[in-house]
């Protein structure tokens, strides 16, 4: 039967397929929104401590750099389907269910998370340790510092390491679907891999090939405007 | 103006023990002076230099600018002491994602100034470097002298009593050179600001110094007297750095 499939019965089958699609891509969505929030605020801060505590920094620390470093090390040399496995208990507590979007977007988080932290600390070592040294001469307290000089000198690598959280995350997030979290990725397994709609797969992969053009391509772009390097 | 008593700064060495880069040194400097530390590299010039605003904390000893000794003070205190002294540097260090004017806002932000009174002062800072055509232009858009006006702009944009100096041109050619020494010299003259430059080339000394100290080892060896842009040396070591310039 499969070998008999013209193109406009596979497109018709995909417009039949439209609304669950177009639910599918809404659930991606969610659970990167999600995940990118929480690698934004929580992760963020980790890099940028991470960051501050190493040798030779404003706040040279190398118990908590230590403790940090460890963590962020520990959290990312887990498989992300071990991990997803894992935090079903926290999960459970935290959403009440351990299907949907909402609920496959705490692994995604919990993965986010070191990942992006050591994404920002790697971008802020690329300023140079003098231009922090000026606005300390210059009397900047450590607040300042970090929202002017880190925050500025580095947005646009920043950038671009969201770019790269983005691109790895809906990947992950494919791999979160499956087991429960529907999305983009679940759709292409339910229907092209169970149920041998062969269009269904490639239509959804495809859909990801785009949607991650896309996002690089935005996020090359904004990186290049704000980069005065 | 500037009186360092007695401050020593050692540091410890990667290989293990410790290396004293300023050894029980006490220097005074006085207020509207351009004062110079000359000597070889390694003699402990530029950890001079951050002692007098802190950058670098003493192990022992006292720093005392305008009246306050600055040992003594909490962070805050330390903060609001620093904008009162510029700072200039060899790599200028400007931010790379800020225009020119926008650096040479930035010490009047951190110091909370008004927009309006920012923008007066900045287009005021650009005039006395003479870059007030380049206000929009980032730091990679200029020429390493033109950096390092911006660089000195900054230091002074919040009206500091002190400006400190570390190798300002020694990263520029002979004419820029000049042009800079000739920028600082303006602000002193105009401003009174007290001027504190570190290098390694007597030329400096003689083209805008009062004074100078010479340092050798961590300690100041002689004090250098700059009159009619000769230097009086006596020691072997202040003679050999006059004939290299
Ligand atoms: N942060 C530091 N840690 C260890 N050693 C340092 C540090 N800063 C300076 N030194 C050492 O102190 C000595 C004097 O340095 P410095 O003041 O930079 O000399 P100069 O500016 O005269 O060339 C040098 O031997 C240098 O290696
Ligand atoms: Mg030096």
């Amino acid at each position: 039967m499969d070998e008999q499939l013209t193109l406009a019965q596979a497109l018709a089958n995909l417009s039949d397929l439209a609304p669950e699609i177009w639910q599918a891509s809404v659930e991606t969505g969610l659970m990167l929104a999600i995940g990118l929030s929480v690698a934004i605020v929580v992760g963020g801060p980790l890099g940028i401590l991470l960051y501050l505590t190493q040798p030779g920094q404003l706040f040279a620390n190398r118990a908590v750099n230590g403790v940090v470093g460890w963590f962020v090390n520990l959290v990312r040399s887990f498989p992300f389907i071990i991990l997803m496995v894992s935090l079903v208990p926290l999960t459970r507590l935290l959403v009440g269910s351990t299907i949907g979007p909402i609920a496959a977007a705490v692994p995604l988080s919990f993965a986010a998370i070191p990942y992006f932290a050591r994404l920002v600390e790697q971008t802020l070592r690329e300023i140079p340790r003098g231009v922090i040294e000026a606005a300390e001469a210059m009397g900047a307290s450590p607040a300042q510092i970090i929202w002017k000089v880190l925050l500025g000198e580095a947005r646009a690598g920043l950038i671009s390491s969201l770019t790269i959280l983005t691109i790895s995350f809906l990947s992950y997030s494919a791999v979160a679907g499956v087991v429960g979290g529907g999305g983009i990725g679940d759709l292409a397994i339910r229907y092209g891999y169970y149920r041998f709609q062969t269009e269904v797969m490639v239509a959804m992969v495809l859909l990801l090939v785009v949607i991650v053009q896309i996002i690089q391509f935005a996020g090359n772009h904004l990186a290049a405007r704000l980069d005065k390097r | 103006m500037i009186h360092l008593k007695n401050v020593h700064k050692r540091f410890r060495r990667p290989e293990g023990g410790w290396f004293d880069a300023v050894r029980d040194t006490t220097l005074h400097i006085k207020a509207g002076e351009i004062f110079g530390l000359i000597g070889f590299s390694g003699a402990g010039k530029s950890t001079l230099l951050r002692l007098i605003n802190l950058l670098e904390r003493p192990d022992h000893g006292s720093v005392n600018v305008d009246g306050r000794d600055l040992t003594g003070l909490s962070a805050a205190e330390l903060r609001r002491a620093r904008q009162n002294i510029g700072m200039v540097f060899q790599q200028f260090n400007l931010m790379a994602n800020r225009t020119v004017a926008a650096n040479i806002a930035f010490p009047l932000e951190i110091a909370g100034w008004s927009r309006a009174d920012i923008d007066q002062r900045v287009a005021e800072c650009l005039d006395i470097v003479g870059l007030a055509d380049r206000a929009g232009h980032y730091p990679s858009q200029l020429s390493g002298g033109q950096k390092q006006r911006v660089g000195i702009a900054r230091a002074l944009a919040p009206r500091p009593h002190v400006i400190l100096a570390d190798e300002p041109t020694s990263a520029l050619d002979p004419k820029t050179t000049q042009s800079i020494l000739d920028c600082l010299q303006d602000i002193n003259a105009r401003f009174g600001v007290t001027v504190v430059i570190v290098t390694h080339e007597m030329h400096v000394i003689r083209s805008i110094c009062h004074r100078a100290a010479l340092l050798d080892a961590g300690e100041v060896v002689e004090l250098l007297q700059v009159t009619d842009k000769q230097v009086a040396a006596r020691s072997a070591l202040a003679k050999s750095l006059l004939e290299v310039a």
